[in-house]
Order: structure tokens, then sequence, then C-alpha cells
């Protein structure tokens, strides 16, 4: 998929709110294992820094699209779409390093954050690199609007 | 009154003209969306809906092992596009290196194209699971012209001896036009030698069967000039070049382009193509986001001169940037039997010694006279629609008329504009529509592109059921497993 801006934005919070919500379901109580949260505690770090992705994400998502105009097809390689897992990670790790996250009162390690969001990046990229074709057969030549 | 000039006359409420890959993905999605068999005809003088592209891919220098310009999920045998042939392609050969090829494509590595068989093959199964043989009728189509009570004929000429009648008529609601390429049109110095000469074997085009020429060149050392600055060209070089290893020819290539581009060009620093040694590099024949991002949302919006404008600032003649295809040339320069230069060509004449004489004049005004055994024409001009019988008479009869780019108009789903005919419509798709709100038309993705927007627009008129993501999943799986529909 090439994506216009509001394809990006969409697919953003469409993939996040669907894959995203998903794998933290089904990972957030082993990657805190051992950490002595409850799962209450587990789940509500791993929604909120979903949440956070999501919200940085949208501003991440105008500096890609004004960085894509540099570019002489208006495309966005799929390794871009992976990549810049580091400079997104690396802002929301900061972010949580500095407690200016809200609703996160507890100590997260850097190991489980990068597990966490690694796995839930990783997840989205492969969805939208296939799978996310077979419902959506719009999808794709919409610049990945959904709406 | 057809009835009454004594042609039979079939009722099938969708009928498409052409019977090329055009035809074959709108009739995919109509049969994914549910239409059964019954309700379509497909009308064509070929009998695989790939037959017309393998041969004008053959004889530019495609042949089935190699791999074509298109590239890895633009599958004209899966309307969604996944898994794409790179997938295919690794696990039928155990291959990983296709899927990294993917991942660092175009940055690391060069756009992963799939092979030209793996296409025809997997047309070939999906065609068997729509049934399009049960549909397909053969012939050479006439025209197709609207019915006072709504709808459409469609007039046919079935193979000699295939019918009673030496015309049939087809009455329907809806008809598709997707009839390829209307013609070659030659570069008119080229035109001109073979017509006053007569010879059409020293001068060829490349979308021409031409293995004379690499067999003469395998016999004697002697010199080829290519025309054009696109992939066609590229493919030509190769040819030459791997036969120049392969049988340690003499070969000399005099490679002339009208337009020789020397950098990266374009207005300004939000619309510069890369180029370079004559060529304009791009992965594909349009920039890659008409087919889906910015540029496609972009031309959607506009109409008259400002499309026109549009075309004319992401077009032009280009071909991919290669690795292989660079060290070639770059060997060509170096061994100095590859010359590449800049001009145009006044006329073309036979020499003392019978071999060809081209009268070149560069900008910087100096003047060339090569003299070479054969010339490539490898501009791929297309011939005017008007060429085309059924494209004439749509101009003439049918209310159709021409876009900026002068070919016919569509809406935005592809609906050509002013031949409606009381509740049914005609459609158009591929090359004949260049130069409408879409532009990436001449492509598996464009057609695929095409044939959502008409079968969205036949569902929206009732004629079938919009597909889904329930339904679109469920059929995806039929898809996989190769059941048929
Ligand atoms: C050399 C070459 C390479 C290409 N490579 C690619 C590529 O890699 N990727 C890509 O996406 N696209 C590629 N294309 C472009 C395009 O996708 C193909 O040309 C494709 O075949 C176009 O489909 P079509 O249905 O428009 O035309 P065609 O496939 O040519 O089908 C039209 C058919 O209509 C039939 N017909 C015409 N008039 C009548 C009539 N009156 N009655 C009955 N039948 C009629 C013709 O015989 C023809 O078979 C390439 C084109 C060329 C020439």
């Amino acid at each position: 998929m090439v994506p216009t801006l509001f394809g990006r934005i969409q697919t953003r919070i469409f993939l996040l709110a669907t894959v995203g919500v998903l794998i933290t379901l089904a990972i957030m109580p082993l990657v805190l294992a051992g950490s002595g949260l409850s799962l209450g505690e587990r789940y509500m770090v791993g929604f909120v820094i979903l949440a956070t992705v999501t919200v940085l994400g949208v501003v991440w998502e105008f500096i890609y699209h004004f960085l894509m105009q540099f570019r002489w097809e208006k495309d966005w390689p799929s390794l871009f779409g992976l990549i810049t897992l580091l400079n997104e990670g690396v802002l929301v790790w900061i972010l949580l390093s500095a407690e200016v996250v809200p609703f996160i009162e507890v100590e997260v390690g850097a190991i489980p954050f990068w597990i966490h969001f690694l796995v839930v990046w990783i997840g989205i990229w492969l969805f939208a690199n296939g799978p996310m074709r077979v419902p959506f057969i719009r999808w794709r030549f919409r610049g990945g609007r959904l709406l | 009154m057809v009835a009454g000039a004594g042609i039979p006359v079939y009722d099938v409420p969708f009928v498409t003209v052409g019977g090329g890959i055009g035809s074959f993905v709108t009739v995919d999605y109509l049969r994914i969306y549910g239409v059964p068999t019954s309700h379509i005809r497909i009308l064509s003088n070929i009998d695989h809906p790939w037959q017309t592209y393998q041969f004008l891919t053959r004889v530019s220098q495609i042949p089935i092992p190699e791999r074509i310009r298109s590239d890895s999920s633009s599958r004209p045998d899966n309307l969604w596009g996944w898994p794409s042939y790179a997938l295919e392609e690794a696990w039928k050969d155990k291959n990983l290196g296709h899927l990294w090829n993917v991942l660092t494509e175009p940055l690391l590595n060069d756009y992963w194209t799939p092979r030209a068989g793996t296409v025809f093959q997997n047309l070939d199964r999906e065609a068997k699971r729509i049934r399009y043989w049960d549909m397909l009728v053969k012939g050479q189509v006439r025209m197709v012209r609207r019915r006072v009570g709504g709808g459409y004929f469609t007039i046919l000429t079935p193979p000699e001896g295939a019918a009673t009648t030496k015309r049939v008529a087809f009455r329907s609601r809806f008809v598709h036009i997707a009839v390829g390429y209307p013609g070659l049109r030659f570069l008119p110095d080229l035109q001109e030698f073979r017509e006053k000469m007569g010879d059409y074997q020293h001068v060829v085009n490349a979308y021409e069967p031409h293995e004379h020429v690499y067999e003469f060149l395998k016999t004697r050392p002697g010199t080829v000039v290519v025309r054009g600055g696109g992939i066609v060209a590229s493919r030509v070089l190769q040819r030459l070049f791997d036969d120049r290893r392969k049988f340690n020819l003499q070969t000399q290539i005099v490679h002339i382009f009208r337009t020789f581009v020397t950098g990266s060009h374009g207005p300004h620093i939000w619309m510069r193509r890369k180029g370079g040694d004559g060529w304009a590099y791009q992965g594909f024949n349009y920039p890659k986001s008409v087919w889906g991002g910015q540029l496609k949302a972009e031309m959607r919006r506009l109409d008259g001169a400002a499309r026109a404008q549009k075309y004319k600032d992401m077009g032009g003649t280009n071909t991919p940037k290669r690795r292989h295809w660079q060290a070639q040339m770059r060997e060509g320069r170096n061994g100095s039997f590859y010359h590449p230069f800049q001009g145009t060509v006044d006329r073309v004449e036979r020499g003392q010694d019978g071999r060809l004489v081209s009268y070149v004049r560069s900008k910087d005004g100096t003047l060339r006279q090569p003299v070479s055994d054969y010339i490539i024409d490898c501009t791929g001009l297309e011939a005017d629609i008007a060429e085309h019988r059924v494209l004439a008479d749509l101009l003439q009869n049918s209310g159709a008329y021409r876009n900026p780019l002068n070919r016919l108009e569509v809406e935005r789903h592809f609906e050509v504009k002013g031949t409606a005919s009381g509740d049914g419509a005609l459609y158009a798709s591929g090359t004949a529509t260049l130069g409408g709100y879409f532009p990436g038309v001449d492509t598996f993705l464009g057609l695929q592109v095409a044939a959502q927007e008409i079968a969205d627009d036949l569902a929206r008129r009732g004629f079938c059921k919009k597909l889904g993501p329930v339904r679109s999943t469920a059929q995806w799986f039929k898809w996989a497993f190769n059941s048929q529909v």
C-alpha cells in the first residue's frame, strides 16, 4: 500500500486498535511476568503504551508524509514502515522514563517495554503488508483509507 | 432491426469485448462478486487471456523465464494481491532471497518482479477456477451500438464455419471494452523508409517478431541502431549484450535517444526524477503512487487542462535502473561497442553497400551518419484509438468523446462518458482510456483498479452484490484452496 496522509492516519489507528489490541491482550501478562504487578496493572501499562504510540503516531505520520514529498514516486517503501520503529520506540521510551506518560504509576523495565513494543510493531507491519488486503479489497487502492 | 436483418440475437446481461488481461481481471472480479457464468460473455479473437501479452513480451525480449516489469503484488490472477508473487516464488524455490529483495526494494535492491512464466501459470489456474472458458465466445467484434430500448447490441463475426450466419448479435445491459493496443505506430522517418523501399526486414519494430536480426548478428559482425529510451530499448540492449557475450560476437550498438537525460530532472525539489546516461529512471511506467497513493488521489480530482498538465509533469519515457543493465552498458561504453547519444533522425537511406544510413542531427549541431545493418525501433508508439474499428465506431456513433490525451474519456468508475443507454452502461479499461482520472490504466494493477471500480458500479446498479470484508475473506480462502467458483 502506498499511503496518502489520511490513509496513513486511518490505517495506523485501525491497526493499533485491532491487531495492536489483540497482541497486547495476548502477550502483556507474559511480558510483565515476575514484575509483581496485578493482571489489571499489566494491561493498564500495555494499553497506555499502545495509546501513546497511537497519539504520537498521528504526529509522526505528518512528518513521514512531509518526507515522502521528496520522493519522486510519492511512495513509502515497506522497509521504512519497519525501521521507523526505531525513532518511534525511542521517543516513547524516553517519555516513559521521564515519567510524563499519564496513567502509568508503576516502573516499567526496558526489556518488557521493548518486547511489547517490537512484537506489536512487527505484527502490525506484517499484517499491513499482506493479510490486510484480504478483507479490505479497496484499502490499497485508496492510499490506506478505510473510510 | 437486428433480428430483422437475419442476425441471431443472444441475450446476456454483461458482455466484455477483447478477452485479454483487461477482460480477464474484470470477469475475475465479477465472478468473485458472485455473478454466474451464464450472465457473462467474453467476446474475443484469442484463446487464452494472456495470449497477446505473451506474444508482445516474447518478441520484445521477455521470454518465459525472464522477469517482467511490474511488481510482486501486481497479480492479475488474484484480486487481493496477496500472497504476492515473491511469497509464492520464495515458497516454491525454497529461497528466502526473494523476500529479502522485496523487503529492501527499491532502496538496497532493484524492484523484485515475477518471472513471466509465473504470471502465465497463475492466470491459467485462475481462469480454470472461475470457468473462464465457459464464458468465452470466439470471434471478431465489429461494433457496439446503443439499443433504442436501453442497453447495447454487440455485433460479432464468428470464426469461419463456427456459426451458420456471418454475424451474431449480443443484446446486453452492460458492455465492457478492453481491446488493448489499437495498433503500432512507427517513427515517421522509419515508416517512410519502409514504405518507400518496401523493406520490412531491416527496419523493425521491437513489438514485431525480429529474431532474424539476432540470427544475422550471429553469422557475421554487424551494427545495430537502437531507437528509444524506454524499457523496450533496455530489453533489446540486454539481448544484444547477452548474445555478444554468449556467442562471442562483435556487434556494434548505436543507441539514439531523442531526449538524452543526463541527471535528475524535474521542475522543483518535490518533483525530481532520477536519470543519467540518456535514461530517465523509474521502477514502473508511472510513479508508484498512481496506483493507490497520493498521485492517484490528486489526479482523481483533475479535469481538462489541469489533468493534461499533471500527466505531462509525471510522464515521459522511462526505464527501471536495474543493476544488471547498468553493468552491461558500462562494459559496452568502456569496450567501445555501445555508443549512446542524443539526436533526431531526419531520414534513413540505403547506402551504396546496401546497408542503412541514418542522418542524425544532435542538439549541439553535430551531424552523424551511422551506418548499420539493422534499425530496431523501440519507441513503442501506439496508434490513435480511432485505428481500432470498434473504438472509432464508438466515437462516431455512440456519443463517446476524447480526453485531454486524445483517448476515450471515462468516468472515475470507467464508464465511457456520453454512452449511457437507458439503464445500461458501457465501460472501458486499458490503454484506450489513458488520460483519464486514473493514469496507470495499461498495467495489471491498473486494470484491476478499473475492474474494481466497474464491479462496484455494477453493484450500485443492482447487477451484483458488493464484496464486503466477510465475503471477501471467504472468497480469498476459496482462491487459496483453488476451489472453483
Ligand atoms: C511488452 C509489454 C510488456 C508489458 N509488461 C507489463 C508488466 O510487466 N506489468 C504490467 O502490469 N503491465 C505490462 N504491460 C502492459 C499491460 O498490462 C498489458 O499490455 C496487458 O496485456 C493489457 O491488457 P489489455 O486487456 O488492455 O490488452 P490485451 O491483453 O492486449 O487484450 C486485448 C485483446 O483484445 C483483442 N481484440 C482487439 N480487438 C478485438 C475485436 N474487435 N474483437 C475481438 N477481440 C479483439 C486482442 O486480440 C487482444 O488480445 C506490458 C505491455 C507490453 C506491450
